[in-house]
């Protein structure tokens, strides 16, 4: 194997092989999220499309310990697991609880709300790919506003992306970060800063879907990029309570100039439907948050 | 020396849970469970016994740490009652499907709708399909000696054990309790070694998806599909038969009290009616049959301690010889009978033994039964079975039925 | 039939690669590698290696030349679109060039 020159872990825990749709985001996240956890890791996963990435019985694709929970218990079923731990002196293993955007902002909000209030010590990551693909892209409430799935077929979503950072943040947990595919070493070195804190920490990832979202599996990492570029996903961490702007939306920040939204929601099949009017909104909240997330970083 | 205290069965349940070293107690407050957990905290909080404490923002969530906590191989304790049981359903099967050794209390209790806080038995008794070992105590001294029992029974056979008494009736009266020491306790409980392997040096995948049919893995092995894993889980409940026996017995050698194993009897040698129950109810119930025997009529009981696995032989061997068998419960089957009934003319059936049951649903959102109420019953329904009256419908004990 | 039996009593079970089977069968596209363009293979020294950062299924072996697993790669075409050199080109399975 040639030097490293990303100095990354090479290490691949997600095996080759696997059930992941062509093109996946979460396939490509999962790579950098286990590479900088390593192996004293034990997830925990729901039903979802991470479930099915691990694999069915009897095999699995993921070389790391796993549990399977239900649907709504992932933040529970980590609270478990640390404390199973520390009841047996075993407490140096990385508790990581992993679920998706339905897993996390509506049917598993409640026990992720309590873990987090207890102070449990475990990483919770939120893989959003904005519906409840494993099933078949039903809406959810990370579904942005404007957007056709199946159970917003004809009209499109009338409601807006529940702003699940900001119920995060209200806990006041020591760490709290998003990431993306498109950039992984920004994944990588979140993940190793994550492993070495304590307290609960929870990271958010924007997850590009081709069969949901609806363009071309070859377009993932650029679909991430704009997402960024436009401002719709910011790159930040806010660590004890101190904001920073991290990767791509630093520098945007300090000397870039922001797409319009328009150049991410053309992109997907998923909001042919979006009124201008819808398109308006969408540009001013995105312009209103990263104004906020400007001011925050003190830029 | 036993030292005795005076206990009620919330008390004597943490006191077990205590002695036990359980290591994570997660749960959530209920009526009547609450001074169960509020015992345990103060035991945890004034460092009387070692345990991690999750006090969790649901029932759901109390089982889940309790799944989680097991996996990896710490013994665990939860407790709950009527709709917090309710809630933790869809937790009670994955469990018993995980084949963890989960010990949980439930105080029985009554479910709406509408709102009862009192006593009856319908919410654990809508729970027995899951897969969950269940033991009705009928005193606080069988609360303790129980709750050892469970986590020595749910250890061997790989199953969650519930224990269930009467909310209010048992939780929150006291009575004298002999209380076993740690040591004792550690002498009859084995550390727990968990089958599951939730280890960084050897990664498994535990509970994913499953097909309908057998698969060959990567390494050769035939592996189970759905429906082996569920015939394993039905093997081991029947195991669970004789373990419960074996352990029951062990235990009135090594602690001096014995509480039946899978069920009890009471007057019932020379008995030409058996009347049966289970819980606080056959205490009521024994005090029926001294009343009937002092009216010349041949009484006794049978109390039923463990309702899963059904004890089936052992209740053909101890009805048997009756001339009539009245069946107390406190529950309902909706558009059926009550579950206890079922179940006793179910394990019946397939000998020949053809007695006339008369089946009652009693004291359902708390109502109070006495045994006059219940000489009272018996008489009656002794007497449509005499002269030929009497039906396999399900009679409503004290209650108003138009 | 000499297979050896399951023994769990609980679905447990270990990791191994083709958990999907052998996921190149899902390929109607395959990456081909022009190493005229490929920096690595042109500089002669480790560097660029973003196909093998973006390959969501880390099929892809850094190296002098880049190589890619095609028992496992499921022809997204992820590298080509991210390649800086535009060295990858994405051909029908099956075609000549393939």
């Amino acid at each position: 194997m040639a030097d490293n020159i990303f100095k990354i872990n090479e290490t691949e825990y997600l095996l080759a092989g696997n059930r992941a749709c062509q093109g996946c985001g979460l396939s490509l996240a999962y790579r950098y999220i286990l590479k900088a956890l390593r192996e004293n890791t034990i997830v925990t996963v729901p039903a979802c499309c991470l479930t099915v990435v691990h694999g069915l019985y009897p095999t699995t694709a993921v070389n790391i310990p796993c549990l399977n929970c239900t649907f709504s218990t992932t933040a529970a079923s980590a609270s478990g697991l640390v404390a199973g731990l520390a009841a047996l002196d075993k407490s140096d293993i990385t508790v990581v609880a992993i679920a998706g955007d339905g897993g996390t902002y509506d049917i598993g909000i409640q026990a992720l709300s309590g873990a987090l209030e207890r102070g449990t010590d475990f990483i919770y990551v939120c893989y959003d790919n904005e519906a409840y693909m494993n099933t078949g892209t039903q809406r959810s409430s990370a579904t942005p506003l404007g957007t056709i799935t199946t159970t917003t077929p004809v009209i499109a979503k009338t409601q807006g992306k529940k702003d699940m950072l900001k119920i995060v943040e209200a806990h006041n947990i020591p760490y709290l970060a998003t990431a993306s595919p498109s950039y992984p070493v920004d994944i990588y070195d979140k993940f190793v800063k994550a492993k070495r804190i304590r307290g609960p920490r929870y990271l958010q990832l924007s997850i590009p879907c081709p069969p949901g979202w609806i363009y071309p599996p070859k377009d993932t990492v650029k679909i991430g990029k704009l997402a960024v570029e436009t401002g719709i996903h910011v790159l930040f961490e806010i660590e004890d309570g101190v904001f920073r702007l991290t990767g791509r939306s630093k520098t945007l920040a300090e000397k870039g100039k922001r797409l319009p939204v328009i150049n991410y929601i053309e992109q997907q099949g998923r909001f042919k439907k979006m009124s201008a009017e819808q398109l308006d909104q969408i540009q001013s909240s995105v312009d209103a948050n990263w104004e906020e997330c400007v001011k925050r970083a003190g830029l | 020396m036993d030292n005795v205290q005076i206990l009620t069965g919330n008390q004597a349940a943490a006191m077990g849970a205590r002695i036990c070293r359980v290591q994570v107690v997660a749960a959530y407050p209920i009526t009547p469970q609450s001074s169960l957990m509020e015992t345990l905290s103060q035991y945890i909080e004034a460092g009387l016994l070692k345990s991690e404490f999750i006090r969790v923002e649901s029932e759901h969530s109390a089982m889940t740490v309790c799944i989680s906590a097991s996996s990896v191989g710490a013994r665990v304790l939860t407790a709950t009652s009527s709709h917090g049981l309710l809630y933790m359903h869809e937790q009670l099967h994955w469990a018993a499907g995980s084949r963890l050794p989960v010990v949980m209390c439930c105080v029985n209790r009554a479910v709406g709708a509408p709102w009862s806080i009192f006593n009856d038995q319908q919410d654990s008794i809508s729970q027995r399909d899951t897969g969950w070992l269940q033991i009705y105590c009928r005193n606080n001294q069988e609360i303790i000696d129980t709750m050892i029992q469970a986590y020595r029974i749910a250890e061997t056979v790989n199953l969650p054990v519930m224990i269930c008494y009467d909310g209010f009736i048992l939780s929150h009266t006291t009575m004298p309790v002999a209380v076993p020491t740690s040591e004792e306790v550690d002498e009859f409980l084995p550390p727990y070694k968990p089958h599951t392997i939730l280890d960084p040096a050897t990664p498994k995948n535990i509970n994913p998806v499953i097909f309908p049919n057998r698969k060959i893995n990567h390494e050769g092995v035939l592996c189970h599909a759905y429906m082996e894993f569920r015939y394993l889980l039905h093997q081991a409940a029947l195991n669970a038969r004789r373990v419960i026996a074996d352990v029951s017995r062990e235990y009135a050698q090594k602690f001096g009290r014995d509480h039946g194993g899978l069920l009890w009897t009471y007057k019932s040698e020379d008995a030409e009616i058996l009347v049966t129950s289970m819980g606080s109810l056959t205490m009521e119930l024994s005090t029926a049959v001294d009343i009937l025997r002092e009216q010349g009529v041949k009484a006794g009981l049978v109390g039923i301690r463990v309702f899963r696995p059904f004890p089936r032989a052992e209740v053909a061997e101890a009805f048997c010889r009756a001339k009539a068998i009245i069946v107390f419960e406190k529950d309902i089957s909706y558009g059926f009978e009550g579950a206890l009934s079922s179940d006793l003319k179910a394990s019946l059936y397939e000998t020949d033994i053809r007695i006339p049951i008369a089946n009652y649903t009693a004291g359902l959102g708390g109502r109070d039964i006495k045994a006059r109420e219940l000489v009272a019953a018996i008489t009656e329904s002794l007497a449509e079975i005499k002269n030929g009256t009497n039906e396999p419908i399900t009679k409503w004990l004290n209650c108003y039925t138009g | 039939m000499n297979s050896k039996i399951d023994d769990n009593i609980c679905a447990m079970c270990g990791p191994a690669v083709a958990e999907a089977g052998r996921t190149g069968d899902w390929r109607d596209m395959r990456p081909v590698i022009d190493h005229s363009r490929c920096v690595p293979s042109v500089k002669q020294k480790p560097s660029c290696f973003l196909c093998w950062l973006y390959c969501p299924e880390g099929v892809v072996i850094t190296g002098i030349p880049v190589k890619i697993d095609m028992e496992y790669c499921k022809g997204c075409g992820v590298c080509a679109e991210e390649c800086p050199a535009k060295a990858i080109k994405m051909v029908q399975e099956g075609s000549v060039n393939g």
